[in-house]
């Protein structure tokens, strides 16, 4: 009995392999398994190789692994693709059809299935993915009731024939390969799962009930991958709490339409990717300048310019700190789990009331679109904190305007929203006194600059990192983000069998990045490796920054847009660590 | 009830003496006491140029934001809180060059508020260039040997467009200025009024006498009928887009907002923002 294993599908887009990973992971899902998934997918509709990957486990997993036991393949490409990733002994399941073919130097096993003829004397082609699966569900040993209550739920709304014939489908593939395999495969029986059904969700699923959650009531955006399926969320939710989404006609539209409804008092958010985020500088430096709350979101992918739009990047580092002319307040909040995607969208709304500035909620396109299981997400932790909203502004005489910049002791001002009796004020990217007039003046200029941006002096963040310290002296500390940090605790199992002790820091709070948490850490371990998806070390120079120590900080650096394995950031720390010893 | 006076601050406009924008400001503030609304009722939100002030200058809620994306911004607003009346004003680079696609896009949008743009054909706050408005040999610093575009000729891409309510009025006719923004507000839908507002500084083609001497008034032909979008467009043509007055309306299709499914009557920026586990449950079933 196994504790996990790798499962693969990969054929033609448009091909079925999206619904069989579905119903696949659904059904693991009710059985209690632990999932993580990755999709290789393409810029493009129909055709192009595409493949899914599920990592199923017993325990709690963060990342994909580097090897795979089954792969199912709809076509030739898909194993010479894929066999490599094949451990000694895995499974390839394929179709007959194209008589498959493995590298005979591997010690692969080949149950060839007529998949697409089993499907077709059923009645159509189309079923082909429901032969397959049935088929690789029941190498497993795993029980199929479960597996035929998923089909149902997948094709119950085109009825109840529909729906038999998938089942019949899963059936004959699932007799045909254990009569070919003798049976289930003893070698890749799974331990049982607690049996306890897990959320299961991508990363945009986790943050658009977040922002439901937090009281978003209106989002402005342009569809963009890997954003779009946090407008999609939204459109199917908001509706049935008074709220829309408007999809505007570009991403300067989406920004400045958030910034006007968060003007007049509704939570409201963006979100895109590279692309759109370099389209809203303009706008989010208008937030910063008129102290108008709004939350973006960026699902990093790979840039430059279109660059990979459907690959794995951390590219956009710089451009979030920096991108903006002009100096302004903002906050940058990098969740790095299914978990803290919900959570921090939450409180990305709240930071953003509360200090008055745009927050910046920046995932990476594994975050984003991995399915993945969710620990239960508590609803005692959701927590509204709108800031200081005036609720009854006092009478003013002759017009005076409410004093909405101004000059506080942590520089926040109080806020009132349009409509509001005695609130009247003005606002304006251009230098503006305390109640909004533009102003030249310098002397308040440099008193508004000073305000603007000293209201992060007194920020407050929970976790801005998120240690994993058992060591007081590690040889190696790693520092990542994002998605990341799963397969860096991967790669520190192998590195702690040599005999390595490691610590893991997760950077949280991107900016203001939280130097004065991170530099214990740094200061203790005598080898500092920063793990990041891109080619410039974006997040190691803002440590070298902010932190110092130069000398002993290292990058482990992966810009061909796919993301890390295990292996590889073992494999560079390790080298790192050797070539370190022989300088010394 | 107040008059157009609550409408007015105590800012003295930086507009060079003579400007046609103090009319449209005053037109603004008359068609809003007219409506009966309060200062606190409305919001005007403008873009970036010599016009994109005019949100200053008026008692009333107002945000000048940036360049060509006043549009966007007073739409945000208007979701957000639906009993606000929200006028969106600023110039023709503003709302025909740099902000245009949003222009295009609000106006099929069709959300209830009220864009006018103060028309001067040429770009004065960075001292005379030419704009999308300027007529073809226009010379100015940046066409020095005179422009060599077409002319934009907004109202015709506003009828083709979609647009529910369209009007062009002249800052020296205020009267009719100000019915027409007062019917603007009073659209349900996204209702555009552009305005001829000489620069007296740099353009000294297109100056009042100029208008004076070329404008067609509506309210001449009482037999114009503004709800045929046909005869609304072959207007526009004939004089070649010097036209005033009330040039096309339809009243039948509904706003933006009227049209969102769920979207309620209470202004969203009053609503409870809190789930009920209950409904937070319902929310979490989907991802089991």
């Amino acid at each position: 009995m196994i504790n996990q294993l790798s499962w693969k599908i990969g054929g033609q887009q448009g091909e079925g392999v999206e619904s069989t990973d579905r119903i696949f992971s659904t059904a693991l899902n009710r059985l209690g398994y632990y999932l993580y998934g990755y999709r290789h997918f393409s810029s493009r509709i129909k055709g192009g190789h595409t493949n899914n990957k599920i990592r199923i486990s017993i325990d709690p997993i963060r990342s994909i692994s580097d090897d795979l036991d089954i792969l199912v393949a709809f076509d030739q490409e898909s194993i010479d693709l894929n066999a490599h990733e094949l451990r000694p002994g895995g499974v390839v399941v394929a179709d007959t059809k194209f008589t498959p073919t493995v590298p005979e130097d591997c010690d692969i096993r080949l149950f060839s299935v007529p998949i697409t003829a089993i499907a077709e004397e059923l009645g159509t082609s189309l079923m082909k993915n429901m032969v397959a699966s049935g088929a690789s569900w029941a190498l497993l040993g795993l029980p199929l009731d479960v597996f035929n209550r998923a089909v149902e739920e997948e094709f119950g709304r085109k009825g109840p024939a529909v729906v038999e014939k998938n089942v019949e489908a899963v059936k004959r593939g699932a007799d045909y390969v254990l009569e070919l395999a003798g049976g289930p495969l003893d070698d890749f029986k799974l331990l049982p799962a607690d049996g306890k059904q897990k959320l299961f969700m991508i990363g945009n699923d986790a943050i658009g009930l977040g922002a439901v959650a937090a009281g978003c009531r209106l989002m402005s955006a342009y569809p963009i991958t890997p954003a779009s399926e946090i407008m999609e969320y939204l459109i199917k939710q908001l509706p049935k709490f008074g709220g829309t989404v408007v999809q505007t006609e570009d991403e300067i539209a989406a920004v400045t339409m958030a910034i006007g409804s968060n003007y007049a008092g509704v939570r409201t958010m963006t979100a895109s990717a590279g692309p759109g985020l370099s389209l809203m500088m303009e706008g989010i430096g208008l937030a910063g300048m008129t102290e108008t709350p709004v939350v973006i979101v960026d699902t990093q992918r790979g840039g430059p310019s279109t660059g990979l739009p459907t690959k794995q990047e951390q590219s956009d580092i710089n451009a979030m700190i920096h991108g903006t002319h002009g100096e302004i307040p903002k906050i940058i909040l990098a969740p790095s789990s299914i978990e803290e995607c919900f959570y921090d969208t939450i409180e990305a709304f709240n930071l953003s009331e509360k200090y008055q500035v745009p927050v910046i909620l920046v995932t990476d396109l594994q975050l984003s679109l991995g399915k993945q299981s969710c620990e239960p997400l508590d609803f005692n932790r959701i927590v509204i904190d709108r800031g200081s909203l005036v609720q009854e502004a006092p009478e003013r005489e002759d017009k005076a305007l409410f004093p909405r910049y101004a000059f506080t002791e942590n520089g926040v001002s109080p806020r009132v929203l349009p409509g509001q009796k005695n609130g009247i004020h003005h606002v304006t990217g251009v230098e503006h006194d305390e109640t909004g007039r533009p102003s030249e003046s310098a002397e308040n200029r440099k008193k508004m600059m000073d305000k603007r941006l000293g209201k992060l002096d007194s920020l407050v963040v929970r976790d801005p990192i998120l240690a994993q310290a058992l060591y007081e002296t590690p040889d190696v500390l790693i520092i990542g983000m994002g998605s990341t940090g799963g397969t860096i605790d991967q790669a520190r199992e192998l590195l702690e069998n040599d005999g390595l002790t490691t610590n893991h820091l997760t950077i949280r709070l991107l900016h203001p990045f939280p130097a004065d948490e991170v530099r214990p850490y740094v200061e203790k371990a005598r080898h500092v490796i920063v793990v990041e998806n891109n080619a410039t070390a974006q997040l190691a120079g803002l440590l070298k920054l902010h932190v110092g120590h130069a000398e002993k900080i290292s990058s482990v650096l992966k810009y061909d847009g796919n993301p890390f394995l295990p292996s590889i950031i073992y494999n560079e720390c390790k080298h790192i660590c050797t070539l370190s010893k022989e300088l010394v | 009830m107040a008059t157009f006076k609550d409408f007015r601050n105590n800012v003295k406009p930086n507009w060079c003496p003579g400007c046609g924008d103090f009319s449209i400001q005053a037109a603004i503030q008359r068609a809003a006491a007219n409506c009966g609304l309060t200062p606190e009722e409305l919001a005007v939100i403008s873009g970036i140029g010599c016009s994109g002030r005019i949100s200053g200058y008026i008692h009333a809620y107002g945000l000048h934001g940036i360049h060509g994306r006043a549009l966007p911004i007073a739409q945000g607003v208007k979701l957000a809180n639906r009993d606000l009346t929200v006028i969106a004003s600023g110039g023709d680079g503003d709302g025909f060059a740099i902000g245009m696609g949003h222009t295009i896009h609000a106006i099929r949008r069709n959300i209830n508020m009220t864009y006018v743009v103060m028309d001067n054909q040429i770009y004065g706050l960075t001292k005379g260039q030419t704009s999308p408005r300027s007529a073809e040999g226009f010379v100015t610093k940046s066409t020095p040997k005179g422009s060599i575009e077409s002319t934009l000729s907004p109202l015709e891409l506003a009828l083709s467009a979609g647009a529910t309510f369209v009007a062009q009025s002249f800052s020296s006719d205020i009267k009719q200025l100000t019915a027409l923004i007062e019917e603007g507000i009073k659209h349900e839908g996204f209702s555009i009024i552009n305005v001829f507002s000489p620069c007296v500084t740099f353009n000294k083609v297109n100056t009042y006498e100029w208008f004076k001497e070329n404008i067609v008034n509506l309210d001449t032909f009482p037999e114009y009928d503004p709800s045929n979008r046909i005869h609304a467009m072959t207007k526009l043509m004939e004089t070649g887009g010097l036209l005033t007055g009330l040039i096309y309306q339809d009243k039948n299709r509904r706003s933006y907002e009227n049209q969102i499914s769920g979207f309620r009557e209470t202004p969203l920026a009053e609503q409870d923002l809190a789930l009920s586990e209950e409904q937070f449950d319902q929310l979490l079933a989907e991802f089991k």
